[in-house]
């Protein structure tokens, strides 16, 4: 964990905290997908679906929407990000490595004994994860907590929640969005990663959320539909939501699986790791696609 | 290897399903892992659905069983205790005939790491004083006390693993609520054990007698109501260890302990989880935590050279 950051960034990788160009980040998200399929590959177990998913989310707020400095994890003006959607961790690994936060080297070590890399995000274990997640539900209410201590803060920073669409039927969430727009945190960003497909099945089909961007309004929050593999459309509502003073969500329309054909919408790939032959299919397509 | 208890389990409700016309399942999207999703193929208008909401599956279960259904609701061993307050007054506290299913229990279940591991659960279902507390040791025994289960009247708490178990018993083997099996006898000690590791008690026990220890192992698949007669006439013969893949405090060793409290120079050790789970295999989660055979064993030897 020790290398330094100017090797990093001499390794092409990209300066986490400032604002990539959108090309730059289109090939990000597509080293990303490699990365976070490589490291369930070789643990032999993870979430591939949801990791796949939430890229081009998790790829914005690293490298274009969050103020965050590599190498200094408890920076204290840093923006805070929750992953609450706590199985979708490995893009997070993939996206702190490319940032320079540890060496690319480690993401092998993902699931293994000793790791700093656990299964679901641990923040004794690995200080840049700012609350242990993989009990669904449960991240917004941190994050709640994390934008009101803003307040008594000298620093000013923003917080960001990012909730798995099956996740948002805990009534948890829904206690956490009330208390957001009590406490007007216009610092705060949700993003549900609406990839319409959970652990058993389809969304619609298990517990329906729709419709979803209407009950969020009428929780008094800021509503902000959009594609979420677009990274110009999730740069632009990251910006409309710092305009406003409700908490704003980003309802993120995503693809579960996303970028490999036979891990797209289905729950099949939820919680399985590829074999050595569907890893290489994977990569290959991941690589080929066209922007 | 046999199969997991989870896999017994819902092999049985499958079966039970046919013979029990009120016996229904409720489900947080986990049908898959916690393998009700056979029962839900075969009986869809039996199975509910609630999505990832735990919480709110607890309550409906207590509902259904105040009316005469005669629920069970299965997820993760910590989901289901991440709920409860819910299982306190809902279930408990109304006396609800729920069965509470918890899967995955212990660091056994290896990469998924500490926030899906059950490691207080038996702790605190315990401590309901209606609530009874069932941890079948392999897979003929979670199938027999599933079965027991769906006659059964009142709260309870039935523990399952994800990884698969060696095989104690045979198909023609019969589970009797709140009694210990002895497995194996032997008075220089005596190993009370619950769930997958009781295997690992009987391996260890087999390395001990080549040292000339004579080990006793004993199954305690029903930790509440535990049964003490076993346990007493036991503790009268040789020191106990407590062996489980779940927390020091509030688990089998706390219920042995209870158990033995009154009588005059028993002697135990509890042994188990001492700290958060990690990710890693189970296999090296059982050998770092000392819940392999080797481990059981040095912990043995160790309580025995101890004599204080
Ligand atoms: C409280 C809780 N219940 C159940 C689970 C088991 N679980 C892990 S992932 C998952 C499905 C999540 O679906 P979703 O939120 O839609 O995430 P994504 O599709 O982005 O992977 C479930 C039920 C959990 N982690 N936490």
């Amino acid at each position: 964990m020790s290398t330094s950051l100017t090797a990093h960034r001499r390794a092409g990788n990209l300066a986490a905290g400032t604002m990539a160009s959108i090309d730059e980040l289109k090939s990000l998200c597509r080293e990303l997908r490699v990365d976070a399929l490589k490291m369930i590959h070789a643990a032999a177990s993870g979430h591939p679906g949801g990791s796949l998913s939430s890229v081009e989310i998790v790829a914005s707020l690293y490298f274009s929407e969050m103020k965050f400095r590599a190498g200094e994890p408890a920076w204290p003006g840093r923006d805070r990000f929750v992953i609450s959607k706590g199985h979708g961790v490995p893009t997070v690994y993939a996206a702190l490595a490319r940032a320079g936060c540890f060496d690319r080297s480690e993401l092998s070590s993902l699931r293994r004994l000793g790791s700093p890399l656990q299964g679901h995000p641990d923040r004794i274990r690995l200080p840049y994860i700012e609350a242990a997640t993989g009990s669904l539900g449960q991240g917004l209410s941190v994050s709640v907590g994390l934008a009101l201590a803003e307040r008594f803060d000298s620093e000013d920073y923003r917080t960001y929640c990012l909730l798995g669409d099956g996740e948002v039927q805990a009534g948890q969430v829904w206690e956490a969005v009330m208390a957001s727009a009590k406490y007007r945190l216009g610092k705060l960003t949700a993003i549900v990663d609406y990839n319409k497909v959970q652990l058993d099945g389809f969304v619609a089909a298990i517990m329906d959320l729709q419709p979803l961007g209407e009950k969020f309004a009428s929780f008094g929050w800021h509503v902000l539909e959009v594609d979420g593999h677009d990274l110009e459309a999730l740069r632009s509502a990251f910006a409309q939501a710092r305009e406003d003073e409700r908490p704003s969500v980003l309802i993120a329309h995503t693809v579960k699986g996303k970028g490999v054909s036979f891990m797209e919408d289905t729950y099949a790939w939820h919680g399985k790791a590829p074999n050595e032959q569907e890893l290489e299919r994977a990569i290959s397509e991941i690589r080929s696609a066209a922007d | 290897m046999g199969k997991a208890s989870r896999a017994a389990f819902g092999e049985a409700l499958l079966r039970i399903g046919a013979t029990h016309e009120r016996v229904v399942a409720l489900d947080a999207d986990l049908a898959s892992s916690v393998q009700t999703r056979k029962f839900a193929e075969a009986y869809p208008e039996r199975f509910f659905q609630l999505g990832i909401a735990e919480g709110n599956m607890i309550g409906v279960a207590a509902g259904l069983a105040l009316s005469g259904m005669v629920p069970f609701a299965a997820s993760f061993a910590c989901f289901i205790i991440g709920r409860f307050e819910q299982i306190r007054m809902s279930v408990g506290y109304n006396n609800a005939n729920v069965r509470l299913v918890g899967t995955h229990s212990g660091i056994g279940i290896g990469e998924d790491g500490y926030s899906q591991m059950g490691l207080e659960d038996l702790a605190l279902m315990r401590s309901l004083p209606n609530m009874v507390v069932i941890q079948p040791a392999d897979a003929v025994e979670a199938e027999k006390a599933t079965e027991f289960l769906a006659d059964y009247v009142g709260p309870a708490y039935l523990r399952l693993t994800r990884q698969s178990l060696e095989d104690l018993n045979d198909d023609d083997y019969e589970f009797e609520f709140g009694k210990g099996v002895m497995l194996r006898e032997g008075a220089d000690l005596a190993l009370v054990a619950t769930g997958g590791v009781v295997h690992n008690c009987l391996l260890a026990a087999e390395a001990l007698s080549q040292e000339g220890l004579r080990v006793a192992v004993v199954n305690i698949h029903t930790l509440k109501p535990i049964d003490d007669e076993l346990l007493r006439g036991l503790a009268a013969e040789s020191p106990i260890m407590t062996v489980e893949d779940h927390g020091v405090v509030g688990g089998l060793g706390s219920a042995v302990v209870e158990s033995l409290s009154e009588i005059k120079g028993a002697r135990v050790r509890v042994h188990g989880v001492r700290s958060y789970g990690e990710s890693g295999s189970g296999k090296e989660l059982y050998a770092k935590h000392g819940l392999d055979a080797v481990g059981i064993a040095s912990q043995a030897r160790d309580f025995l050279n101890n004599d204080s």
